[in-house]
């Protein structure tokens, strides 16, 4: 008997002595403030980063706004750079890189390995202390009135030049990463000692892989910009002489390593997206994942050679010309098996039994929207390509097909599809669906014009610009209206459902995987019984109705 | 004609050969995009059709493995796109092989502007002449933080850095006037340090060149600087202090104190204006005094360009 119908025949529910539901064992804020378990801590996360999220697309809207007149008669420039930098710093550092990871990767990677918390139930609770604090930090840098570096606070503009609150913000973000390492450092420890019995590693679901391979960037790749952020505080305050040339520093030395880390952070943002994914596609479609070791496999693969193609930010920057030739190679080595994942999910759907409902929606725009941004991400790999459109819009609208258009739509995709499980409720399935279409339209309109302004010549960061890149700004400003619309109706909807929405089933979307085969929302250890796993992952195969 | 577009193009204008392989590259690699992708768009709209639930298709022999499908998609699209690694790179590195004699032209970025030196001594801020069908050498550096010296019309772009010389040179064909942008983010006005390129006849340059009229070649005023900061004083013939002669040195391999030799090119002649103590040159005993603070980048440019041309000539003026 597997163990779904061991729990099934046991324990049917609804019955009495079922144990109450995270959410309804205690019902105070302390309890929440101070809770080890899992789920809980990935429910404040979410929290938090909604907020951080709603903060960043306030700074996007306006900077959208002002781009709508090409004479800059909005804002002043050093306030539209004010915006830009917030927007990037939360963005980046404040939703994006904890967005999967912290939230999903939290409630359920224990769920899906049948363990019933994570290894260091206590260090998970701090690791969003930590994180508070450290947004504590650069949320004040804002109130008093914000930095003007960038994001990418390229040295000595930030050492030097800079007369903005900068140490305060370098501050929070350095303390973020910590909590990023934490986070890391608990998932690992948790996927090697503490799966269920019979779960071996290649029953795993992807969405566990992806989490173990964005756990190993996060240590491997985050002391080293806590280190450089470190030095540029200490040269900003002490005057140290490392990246400012004044000083006898090197400030492409700062390049070096921010991109170190940076650019394996841009797979912090991808593999989570791709986890989540694979486990819609599979459960949409009601077939096992087409080349499930292969994906596997392929998470670890790129979660390593990430950290080899850093130098592609760097091709005009005066950096060896043969080093630029080595990068753009080793860049074209990872982009491509990243890309082809692709094909993987279409095979997956081929002869399956496909279900359109909101979650793959999202999985859908997704795939369209990630394919897009990999693939010109090979242009900007592409060195005589790069000479040209590197730091104009053609970058900007890039990564954000990738983290806007790819991981965001992951985000929003896994949060309809696990929703149910995390509240025990049901969201209005056709608010769920124009919502997706809208931000599929929304984002196009949006972003798709700027792949034009950059090859036009339209260099990002820019408050004011020739009158000709007009017409294509104000077509970018329209879309991000569109798009305004489709992030807050599932805020709505979704919130609405919390008091109003149906009961949700322990298995509402007929899926496979531990997290569905517990009550919906989960006990707070978990499973009623402790699962013993013998089933592989996906097995949706059994369920196919042969035509 | 005006190189400067219109509201509705969606295209730049290309003022080079080396541009328009530039754009022959972006395109014919879009079309290998497009035939690696648009299938696969087809197929999932096509599959989200027919195998929606409760249509009926053939749903048997359903794969879920095969590493030879996953071996084949995975490196024949590597294959096909090597391709244009390799272009691309070829083109790259094409345009980091600086042409021997082209035309030299100093660019000093700050926040927040762009100053020209052509050789002739015309300095023009922001605007840039250049003669057409002439290799032209932008020989770039910053007084303060990073900028980047950005032409979209030639499709090329370079980082100019404090405290270090950087370099990018192009063949401009097309007569027109095309934007110039600063392209790293460099503080407030950011977006507004830049001007225009304007790619002339020869003849209209040298016009220009008479009209912006400058009393004095680069060389001269860095000669005229030579004595006013006190270089002569040490470095010429007659001076008390034993100093090596800079006549015929630019170009040649200086031997170093502790055994190395060094090309002396702009850098190092820069370098030791600046941090005389950095570079111990062998068989003199280092007095001279840093000028770090005291001779900005343009003078610097004009005292290199001085140095540089006392090579060329029979008699050197030094000593
Ligand atoms: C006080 C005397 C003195 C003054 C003034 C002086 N120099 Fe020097 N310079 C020297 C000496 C001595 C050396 C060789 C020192 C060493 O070992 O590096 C030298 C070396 C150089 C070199 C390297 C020469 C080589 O053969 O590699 C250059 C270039 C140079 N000076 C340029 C200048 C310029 C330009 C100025 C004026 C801005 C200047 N110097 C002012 C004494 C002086
Ligand atoms: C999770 C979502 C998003 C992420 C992670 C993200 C990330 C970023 C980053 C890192 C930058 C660069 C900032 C800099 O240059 O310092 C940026 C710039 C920008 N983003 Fe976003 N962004 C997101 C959503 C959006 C949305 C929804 C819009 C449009 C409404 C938008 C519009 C812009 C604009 C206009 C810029 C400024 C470009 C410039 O002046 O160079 N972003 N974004
Ligand atoms: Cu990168
Ligand atoms: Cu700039």
């Amino acid at each position: 008997m597997t163990y779904a119908a061991q729990r099934d025949a046991h324990v049917p529910h609804a019955t009495i002595d079922a144990p109450k539901d995270y959410l309804h064992i205690t019902h105070t804020v302390k309890s929440w403030l101070l809770s080890t378990d899992h789920k809980r801590i990935g429910i404040l996360y979410l929290i938090s980063i909604t907020g951080f999220f709603f903060i960043g697309a306030v700074a996007a809207g306006l900077l959208r706004l002002s781009l709508v007149v090409p004479d800059g008669s909005i804002f002043t420039n050093d306030t539209y750079n004010k915006l830009f930098t917030i927007h990037g710093v939360v963005m980046v550092w404040f939703f994006l890189i904890p967005s999967i990871p912290a939230t999903f990767g939290n409630f359920l990677l224990p769920i899906m390995i049948g363990a019933k918390d994570l290894a260091f139930p206590r260090l998970n609770t701090t690791s969003w202390y930590v994180f508070m604090t450290g947004a504590l930090f650069a949320m004040l840098s804002v109130l008093f009135g914000g930095i003007d570096t960038g994001w990418t606070f390229y040295a000595p503009l930030s050492t030097a030049f800079s007369n903005t609150y900068v140490s305060l913000a370098l501050v929070g973000v350095i303390i973020v990463g910590f909590s990023s390492i934490l986070t890391g450092l608990n998932f690992i420890v948790t996927v090697h000692t503490m799966r269920a019995p019979g779960m071996t590693w290649f029953r795993m679901p992807i969405f566990v892989w992806t989490m173990y391979a964005v756990s190993m960037i996060f240590l491997l790749a985050t002391p080293v910009i806590t280190m450089a952020l470190i030095l540029l505080v200490m040269e900003r305050t002490f005057k140290i002489g490392v990246f400012d040339p004044a000083l006898g520093g090197d400030p492409v030395l700062f390049e070096h390593l921010f991109w170190f880390y940076s650019h394996p952070a841009v797979y912090i943002m991808v593999l989570p997206g791709m986890g989540v994914i694979s486990e819609i596609v599979p459960a949409f479609a009601r077939k096992r994942l087409f080349g499930y070791k292969f994906v596997a496999y392929a998470s670890i693969g790129l979660a390593t050679i990430t950290f080899f193609v850093w130098g592609h930010h760097m091709f005009v920057n005066g950096q060896s010309d043969y080093a630029s030739v080595t990068f753009s190679f080793l860049s074209f080595a990872v982009a491509v098996p990243s890309a082809v994942k692709v094909y993987n999910w279409t095979a997956t759907i081929h002869k399956g039994t496909l279900v359109l409902d909101t979650p793959m929606l999202y999985a859908m725009g997704y795939i369209g929207l990630f394919v897009i941004g990999g693939l010109t991400g090979l242009f900007l790999a592409t060195l005589a390509i790069d000479e040209h459109v590197h730091d104009t819009y053609f970058v900007v609208a890039h990564f954000h097909y990738i983290m806007v258009g790819g991981t965001v739509l992951a985000f929003l995709g896994g949060l309809h599809y696990w929703w149910p499980k995390f509240t025990g409720r049901m969201y209005n399935e056709a608010w769920g669906r124009v919502s997706a279409v809208l931000m599929f339209i929304g984002f196009n309109v949006t972003f798709f014009p700027q792949f034009i302004l950059g090859y036009l010549g339209m260099p990002r960061r820019y408050h004011v610009y020739p009158a000709e890149f007009q017409l294509m700004n104000i077509m970018s400003s329209a879309g991000a209206t569109i798009l305004a619309f489709a992030y807050v109706f599932p805020f709505v909807y979704l919130l609405y459902s919390l008091w109003f929405g149906k009961k949700a089933p322990d298995n509402p979307w007929d899926a496979k995987g531990l997290e569905w085969m517990t009550t919906s929302p989960p006990p707070l250890h978990n499973f009623i019984k402790p699962p013993v796993v013998d089933f592989e992952a996906y097995d949706y195969e059994a369920k196919v109705p042969e035509a | 004609m005006n190189g400067i577009g219109h509201a509705l193009d969606i295209w730049p204008a290309a003022a080079s050969a080396s541009a328009v392989e530039a754009d022959h590259l972006i395109l014919s690699f879009t079309v290998l995009t497009l035939f690696l992708t648009v299938p696969i768009f087809i197929a999932f709209t096509w599959f989200a059709i027919v195998y929606r639930k409760g249509v009926k298709a053939d749903r048997r022999h359903s794969e879920t493995r095969s590493s030879a499908i996953e071996m084949t998609w995975m490196i024949g699209p590597f294959i096909l796109t090597l391709f244009f690694f390799a272009w691309g790179a070829q083109l790259f590195m094409h345009h980091k092989t600086l042409p021997a004699g082209g035309l030299q032209i100093d660019a000093i970025g700050r926040q927040w502007m762009w100053k020209f030196q052509h050789p002739g001594g015309q300095s023009e801020i922001n605007d840039l002449h250049v003669p057409v069908g002439e290799n032209v050498v932008m020989h770039m550096i910053s007084q303060d933080v990073i900028h980047a010296f950005y032409l979209p019309a030639l499709r090329i772009q370079m980082d100019v850095l404090p405290d270090r010389y950087t370099n990018l040179w192009f063949k401009a064909d097309k007569v027109g006037s095309y934007h110039l942008f600063c392209s790293e983010y460099c503080g407030t006005d950011h977006s507004v340090m830049g001007g225009t390129i304007t790619v002339m006849e020869p003849a209209a340059y040298q016009q220009w060149l008479a009209a912006s009229g400058s009393d004095m070649s680069l060389a001269s005023a860095g000669e005229a600087l030579f004595g006013s900061y006190g270089c002569s004083g040490c470095h010429q013939g007659q001076s008390t202090v034993r100093a090596p002669s800079l006549a015929g040195l630019y170009g040649k391999p200086v031997p170093m104190e502790d055994g190395r030799t060094v090309v002396a090119d702009d850098s190092y002649i820069r370098d030791k204006i600046l941090n005389p103590n950095d570079n111990l040159i062998a068989g003199y005993k280092q007095v001279m005094p840093s000028f770090k603070g005291v001779i900005a980048e343009d003078d610097l440019l004009r005292l290199v360009a001085y140095i540089k041309s006392t090579g060329v000539k029979t008699t050197g003026s030094l000593q």
